[in-house]
């Protein structure tokens, strides 16, 4: 196995295209370590992109922030104001594993890990954040719940690495939140996630939404029809009742040692309301 | 392949070592450097036996590559008595018997240090929150949360 550590994405995306055997990507590492440790992949290369500045830098962009894909979730944390506009993507990202997981754990790697529980995904799909991707063809923008398809599969190309996110300037009267279930306190993976975002009109009614779920399909979902819910015109009660069951809708879950298919589909319709709750707590509070 | 030669600074001191890209940082710190204080416990980032810091950050030495340390400033378990004088956390460690086969100690000790770095009035909750990632199948965790929010006490001259 080869190890390359290059300054810039061209030369990167040159590394990764060029290679005719398996080439990976690393960032932090604590997916692909532990893959190639139980002998699940075998990669010939690896391209560590942390000496890109894209890849590790925060910045605001058009009223957002730019986020390198390879800035840890203890960077995030760190990174000041970030954590007041988008709390629900910070907190997802905090969620990632032991304080040590988070001194290397990227956004970058847990979307383009592939796995439907990646915690951070559901949260950037809800704050409408979009992947900076670039390639042998160039660079392009993609929504991040455009990039993974299936487990460990993505839309991206061969030579393709997820530069940096764009997290959007968020409207006024917006807020996010992202919860998760897991049989304890901490060091586990979600028996589902939930990402929502929702903006208030100056009555306090919603005007729009977005609700994203993980780990109840075979990649993070964008929920359109609870979202459509969320901004009908009844009273909040109601309107959370009708969000559970749309969120619930939207499950096709597998069966693990983690929870059952019923299981999963029930307890994505009670985050579903939990989170809701908070992003409206937030919304009026922003 | 040809073996990177990598340098950095451990506990201090600058260090060289040879490794092929696939060693981690932990083969490197226990089988080139002879720094065994770092233990092995799962190989794979659930149990904290291999905390180090990087550069100031808590990190599993088993989930970074040797290659990646160039350049950086490693602490491991053997820089944090000062010579013959332990470290609070360590006499602390003793004192309140936070430790029994021991393996899980190392570990404990730099993850506990990295947060009184950071936060030297820690509460029960935040202590035990910061060492969710290091696993101890002795102790219970009860003794180790003690002597923690002990040593941080002193530290704190309180
Ligand atoms: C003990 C432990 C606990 C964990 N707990 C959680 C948890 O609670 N929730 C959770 O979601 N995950 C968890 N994980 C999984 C993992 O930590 C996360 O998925 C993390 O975000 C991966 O990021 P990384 O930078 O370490 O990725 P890496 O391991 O570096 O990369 C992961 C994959 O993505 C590819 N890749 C990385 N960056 C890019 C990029 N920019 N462009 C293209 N491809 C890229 C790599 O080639 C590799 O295939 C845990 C892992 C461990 C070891
Ligand atoms: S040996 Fe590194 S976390 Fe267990
Ligand atoms: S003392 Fe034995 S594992 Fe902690």
């Amino acid at each position: 196995m080869r190890y390359e550590a290059p300054n810039t994405l061209d030369q990167a995306v040159a590394l990764l295209a060029a290679e005719l055997g398996e080439a990976r990507v690393l960032a932090g590492g604590t997916d692909l370590l532990v893959q190639m440790r139980t002998d699940v992949i075998d990669p010939v290369l690896l391209v560590d992109i942390k000496g890109i500045a894209e890849t590790r830098q925060i910045r605001e962009e058009a009223g957002g922030f730019r986020i390198g894909a390879a800035v840890t979730g203890a960077e995030l944390k760190e990174y000041p104001r970030l954590g007041s506009v988008w709390p629900g993507v910070v907190e997802a990202a905090n969620l990632i594993g032991s304080t040590q997981i988070q001194g290397r754990a990227t956004m970058g790697g847990n979307l383009c890990n592939g796995s439907p529980a990646a915690d951070s995904v559901p949260a950037l799909i809800a704050a409408g954040a979009r992947a900076s991707i670039v390639g042998p063809q160039g660079r392009r923008d993609v929504a991040v719940e455009d990039v993974m398809l299936a487990p460990r599969k993505l839309s991206l190309a061969k030579g393709e690495i997820v530069a940096s996110f764009l997290l959007p300037a968020k409207p006024p009267r917006t807020g996010d939140a992202y919860l998760r279930f897991i049989p304890r306190t901490e060091m586990d993976i979600a028996v589902v996630g939930c990402g929502i975002c929702l903006t208030l009109d100056a009555r306090g009614a919603c005007t729009a939404a977005r609700v994203s779920l993980g780990a109840v399909a075979e990649r993070p979902l964008l929920v359109a029809e609870a979202a459509r819910v969320l901004t009908g015109n009844e009273a909040l009660p109601v309107l959370l009742q009708k969000l559970d069951a749309a969120a619930r809708a939207a499950c096709r879950p597998i069966d693990d040692k983690r929870g059952t298919k019923d299981y999963r589909i029930k307890v994505a319709g009670v985050l579903a309301r939990r989170a809701a709750q908070i992003a409206y707590q937030r919304a009026r509070e922003s | 392949m040809a073996k990177h030669h990598i340098a950095a600074v451990v506990n201090g001191d600058p260090v060289e070592f040879l490794c092929e890209p696939g060693d981690t940082l932990l083969d490197v710190l226990r089988d080139a450097l002879g720094l065994t204080g770092t233990k092995e416990g799962c190989s794979t980032g659930d149990c904290g036996a291999c905390s180090v810091t990087v550069d100031g950050r808590l990190v599993c030495a088993c989930l970074m590559l040797g290659v990646e340390a160039a350049g950086t400033s490693i602490g491991t378990i053997e820089g944090m008595a000062n010579g013959e004088e332990l470290h609070p956390l360590q006499r602390k460690f003793l004192e309140h018997a936070a430790l029994q086969c021991g393996i899980c100690t190392p570990g404990f000790l730099v993850a506990a240090k990295s947060l009184l770095e950071r936060s030297p009035d820690p509460t029960e909750t935040e202590v035990r929150y910061w060492l969710a990632g290091n696993l101890c199948r002795c102790t219970g965790y009860d003794k180790i949360v003690r002597a923690v929010l002990d040593a941080a006490a002193e530290m704190r001259g309180a």
